[in-house]
């Protein structure tokens, strides 16, 4: 059984009469691997993340998508996250008013309600959270901010990393984590990510760089152009789409 | 056993969960307005000349009167005389007694609202928790237009505090009632104000004497039971020099298909150096959602501080009501007095809300923050409306108003009606004001985490009240949290 299994999927954006934009994607993950899509901008990176983690917006048109054997098309996105599903922002949204700490807290107690697990205490919860951020360099008084406001590029980028390792999810979907990083955050961010794999999640590395592949080494690469996967190969193909650009491919 | 919060009034119910009907029998007065109408009541409660006159008075002022036009409310012409203006469950036909003889049909009522009337059984202990801020809090209960009981009356006798049915204290303390009683709100201050004035039925009546902390919060459940009736109830506070009180309100009504009637007045006059903070949650039945029945709320509240260095605070939670029309008021005449409105208002469905406050600056020094908070989902529709007036007198008068509005979906309106007329130049006011939404992108990033869109909109909405919250007693501030989630139950997807 694959961890994430995607068969001939088709979606268009808005309605049925859509444009469409993913043309018959095929994927799979097993547990414990870690995959690479890279791809143009605007080859549909983003809309299979969405499409995956059910956001409103877009229409399925044929094929399947399933987590574990379990269809996901008929699943709300809660639901679909509730089954184990993560997708990391590429660009993640201010919520003001809302704190970071209660936002964490409110997804912490969603996920283990949905699980009939106990929720954890607040005391131990907010240690808990306390210590992955300053893992991820993140300053404890951001927890108090509202959810990513005010908050720069980067520490988006780490919040949304800091969530991974809270949460962690049996299927992580990382949608441009790297892109707007320096150096050093690139770093922390992919430490983040290492530590959180494990023999029984999976990754799906969304970028534009070959540069996050030095630090999180991937077991498969895809490249993805207009709307299907056109080649896949292992880590080396990154490499050397990064010296020949994707036009060799088209 | 329940404590008196709002507890059970937001089960977690999608329907309107206080919108039980009661099945009493009650003394009700034939619909309908005139001199022998206010005669009756008045005799009915056995009133003193004095008080039969005054209503009289209110009675032809209001009919020289007319409604006000000017609010930003759709609703059809009110017929004053289909309202029957005096209804009383038959058992209290002599005027409230002791807990003990009260109908358990009623008490019932109360226990299903939340409200511990059993003085007897709080005080023994079935509110166990001493720390328990919520075990000390007073209440008093009026019941379409008649109290029912006040509880821990004898505690605060200690104290010297009065707490009382209004119509006990024009028989106890007349001459208070007497010298205060349309001192801040006359007669013929508007429309509504007048016919209360005429009409009024029964309501609360606290005195806290000079320089006393109430020992405890004290509170008014209403609830409006009969059908085709009014409820008119007049609040009246006074805090003597250097005392302090926090009061708290909350209402209920059955779920009717017609639209019921509540015009209160409540007056606050807090003298040198005495602190009122008039709390409020109001649940008023809002109406289905395609806008049938419900409540008219026109509501006058004002309060008055009368000396020097005295506050007054207002923190409101308004989810209830097919109409609002409300503006809690602050006259700051003492030097250096301050005064406070804090207010979320929710609007959903149909419901209409056209709330805001009155500043009116006239003592030196004089200190005003206003901060209101509009959610408007469904088809609703949600105005504020603040005047902050310095008078010439007013040196060095201050405000603060911050005014933001958040929107549900693309059909409801939100509306600011910012009235500043300063006629004293060392004046400093500040306005700030906000329009933001509920984006779809905020509801995915929380699905997407986990939490449905339910949660997520009342956890949002929660945040963007927050500030207004953090004004109310405690235990009120998380069933305050609850009540909206309840008023924005299918207010998304
Ligand atoms: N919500 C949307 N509305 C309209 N067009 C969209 C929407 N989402 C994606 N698209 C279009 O789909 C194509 C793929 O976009 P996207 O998935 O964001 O690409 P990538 O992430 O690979 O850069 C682009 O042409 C983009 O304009
Ligand atoms: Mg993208």
């Amino acid at each position: 059984m694959s961890l994430l299994e995607v068969k001939d999927l088709h979606a268009n954006v808005g309605e049925e009469d859509g444009q469409e934009i993913l043309k018959g994607l095929n994927l799979q993950i097993q547990a414990g691997e870690v995959h690479a899509i890279m791809g143009p901008n605007g080859s549909g990176k983003s809309t299979l993340a969405n499409v995956l983690s059910g956001r409103p917006g877009y229409t399925v048109t044929r094929g399947s998508l399933s987590l574990e054997s379990e269809d996901l098309s008929h699943l709300e996105p809660h639901e679909r996250a509730q089954a184990g599903l993560f997708l990391a922002f590429q660009y993640p949204v201010e919520i003001p008013g809302v704190s970071n700490m209660e936002f964490l807290k409110a997804s912490t107690d969603s996920l283990a309600k949905a699980h009939n697990a106990e929720q954890p205490d607040a005391a131990s919860f907010i240690r808990q959270v306390r210590t992955l951020a300053e893992t991820l360099d993140l300053d404890p008084q951001f927890l108090k901010r509202g959810v990513n406001e005010g908050f720069s590029g980067g520490e988006k980028k780490r919040n949304e990393i800091l969530q991974l390792l809270l949460l962690d999810p049996k299927m992580a979907i990382l949608d441009e984590t790297d892109s707007g990083l320096d150096i050093d955050a690139l770093k922390v961010v992919a430490e983040g990510v290492n530590r959180y794999r494990s023999a029984n999640n999976g990754v799906l590395l969304i970028t534009h760089y070959q540069r996050l592949l030095d630090y999180i080494v991937p077991d498969v690469v895809h490249v993805l152009a207009d709307g299907q996967i056109i080649q896949s190969g292992d880590k080396n193909l990154a490499l050397e789409l990064e010296a020949k650009g994707y036009t060799w491919l088209t | 056993m329940s404590q008196p919060s709002v507890d059970d009034l937001v089960a977690a119910r999608r329907e309107y969960s206080a919108g039980f009907i009661t099945d009493v029998e009650a003394d009700t007065l034939p619909p309908g307005l005139n001199e022998d109408v206010i005669r009756f009541i008045s005799a009915r409660k056995d009133e003193p000349d004095w008080l039969t006159e005054w209503r009289l008075q209110a009675y032809r002022q209001w009919q020289e009167m007319s409604e006000p036009d000017w609010p930003h409310l759709h609703y059809p012409k009110i017929s004053f005389q289909d309202i029957s203006y005096y209804s009383a469950p038959k058992s209290q036909a002599d005027g409230p007694r002791s807990l003990d003889e009260v109908d358990p049909e009623l008490l019932r009522t109360y226990e299903k609202l939340g409200i511990p009337l059993h003085e007897q059984a709080a005080l023994a202990g079935v509110v166990p928790d001493p720390e328990q801020p919520s075990s000390n809090v007073a209440v008093d209960v009026v019941f379409d237009s008649v109290s029912i009981a006040t509880t821990f009356k004898q505690k605060l006798a200690d104290a010297g505090v009065i707490f009382c049915p209004i119509s006990e204290a024009v028989k106890s303390h007349p001459e208070l009632v007497k010298k205060y009683l349309g001192s801040v709100v006359p007669q013929r201050d508007n429309f509504y104000a007048a016919l209360n004035s005429a009409v009024f039925s029964d309501g609360s009546f606290v005195y806290i004497p000079k320089g006393v902390r109430c020992p405890m919060e004290l509170s008014t459940y209403f609830r409006i039971n009969e059908r085709n009736t009014g409820q008119f109830e007049r609040t009246l506070i006074i805090a003597d020099a250097g005392s302090h009180v926090s009061y708290l309100e909350g209402c209920t009504a059955p779920m009717r298909d017609e639209n019921q009637l509540h015009a209160a007045v409540v007056e606050l006059v807090a003298l040198e150096d005495a602190e009122i903070k008039y709390s409020t949650v109001q649940n008023w039945y809002p109406g289905d959602e395609n806008g049938r029945g419900g409540i008219y709320n026109f509501v006058t509240k004002r309060g008055l501080c009368a000396g020097a260095r005295a506050k007054i605070s207002w923190t409101q939670v308004e989810t209830g009501s097919a109409i609002t029309w409300k503006y809690p008021s602050v006259v700051l005449r003492g030097d250096d007095s301050v005064g406070e409105f804090y207010s979320v208002a929710l609007t959903n469905n149909r419901q209409q809300a056209d709330t805001g406050t009155k500043m009116i600056h006239m003592g030196k020094n004089t200190r005003s923050t206003i901060v209101a908070k509009g959610i408007s989902a469904g088809r609703s529709d949600s105005s504020y409306r603040g005047l902050v007036r310095v008078s010439p007198t007013a040196a060095h008068a201050r405000n603060f108003t911050q005014c933001d509005s958040l929107l549900i979906g693309d059909l409801c309106g939100a509306h600011t009606f910012p009235y500043i007329e300063n006629k004293n130049n060392t004046a400093i006011i500040e306005h700030e004001a906000s329009t933001s939404k509920v984006s779809d992108d905020q509801l995915f990033a929380c699905q997407q985490r986990g939490i449905d869109t339910e949660k997520a909109v009342s956890m949002i909405v929660n945040g963007f009240c927050k500030e207004v919250f953090r004004e109310l007693p405690m235990e009120f501030a998380v069933e305050a949290g609850k009540l909206l989630e309840v008023s924005l139950e299918g207010a998304v997807g």
